[in-house]
């Protein structure tokens, strides 16, 4: 673990936890989505309409973050590390054009951030958050889709157990629950397009699933 | 389906996002070491199966992951009640009959 800290790069985290730079930056290294082996580049644009769009926004930092709500020093650190507050509101979120925090729990929070400067903040955490907290980073772990259409709706309603009317998912909601029985983040951007954060190892599953569920619609792959 | 409300999330949901995990309120013997098999035998394993009214833990396995407490009639299904860890709940049978 010594040559960690080493290699690390990151000054302010020694001492305090192994901070990995789990995304890279540089492009010559090879970096594999979990649906790398479906080569969903190759099928953009094949197809030009149909009832859902789906796209992957692979290579997201996500941070798993636990903390005290009740604690104000730490709200506040949140808020100068990320420029954004924590949702304290059950199944809300608040987002800015590079950051996005979903409620996950009374002290649990899914933040993600862009893939380059997932390392930064991270470091940035373990520099200045005091008190007792956990920061754990799961971007290798999970994938975000995000689908979106005039059938979005109906493809979700075969999907998930939540009420997905607008009047009780409206945009910037967020549940955990069961897409297809294997666990999902869904966050409703607007009326007709939803996120989807899964983990890695159903990632495939629910690419076959989708494509199965969204036959009738017809689905476009985005880039 | 039983549609549990979750007092963490503040809302109904499915119960294909809950897990049961069994009779709320087991204490746990302060002294596990001056127990006699029969008591830590009564804690381990032995538990109410309740006709009527039942006082359970369940979590929300899928959703938020916080457990709960739910009185539950086991004759009906009806969820009577759902109350927070550490909470002590209103429903309880001797009331119920009264
Ligand atoms: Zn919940």
């Amino acid at each position: 673990m010594s040559n960690l800290n080493e290699s690390g790069l990151n000054p302010a985290a020694q001492g305090k936890a192994a901070v990995m730079k789990q995304i890279p930056d540089d492009a010559a290294v090879r970096a594999e989505s979990p649906l790398h082996h479906i080569d969903l580049p190759s099928m953009a644009g094949k197809q030009k309409d149909g009832g859902i769009y789906l796209k992957e926004l692979a290579f997201v930092g996500h941070l798993s973050l636990r903390c005290d709500q009740k604690n104000a020093e730490q709200l506040s650190t949140v808020k100068e590390i990320l420029g954004l507050e924590l949702p304290l509101q059950p199944l809300t979120s608040n987002t800015n054009d590079q950051v996005q925090i979903r409620w996950m729990s009374p002290d649990e929070w899914l933040i993600t951030v862009p893939g380059d400067r997932t390392f930064e903040i991270e470091g940035l955490f373990r520099e200045k958050m005091t008190g007792h907290y956990s920061l754990v980073n799961g971007s290798g772990g999970q994938t975000i889709l995000e689908v979106r259409g005039p059938s979005v709706v109906d493809l979700l309603k075969k999907c998930v157990p939540v009420d997905l009317h607008s009047s009780e998912f409206p945009g910037g909601k967020v549940v955990s629950t069961t897409f297809a029985k294997a666990g999902a983040v869904i966050r409703r951007l607007d009326e007709q397009s939803f996120e989807l954060v899964i983990r890695r190892s159903f990632a495939d599953y629910i690419w076959l699933w989708i494509q199965d569920a969204s036959q009738e619609f017809g689905l476009v792959i985005e880039q | 389906m039983l549609s549990i409300y979750c007092p963490h999330c503040g809302e109904h949901r499915e119960e294909e996002e809950f897990h049961p995990k069994g009779q709320a309120h087991i204490v746990r013997p302060l002294d596990p070491e001056s127990c006699s098999d029969k008591e830590w035998g009564q804690y381990l394993y032995f538990r109410k199966n309740t006709r009527g009214l039942h006082h359970e833990l369940w979590v929300h396995a899928a959703g938020c992951r916080k457990f709960f407490n739910i009185t539950r009639d086991t004759v009906s299904y009806e969820i009577r009640e759902v109350y927070l860890i550490g909470e002590q709940p209103s429903v309880t049978s001797d009331r119920a009959q009264s």
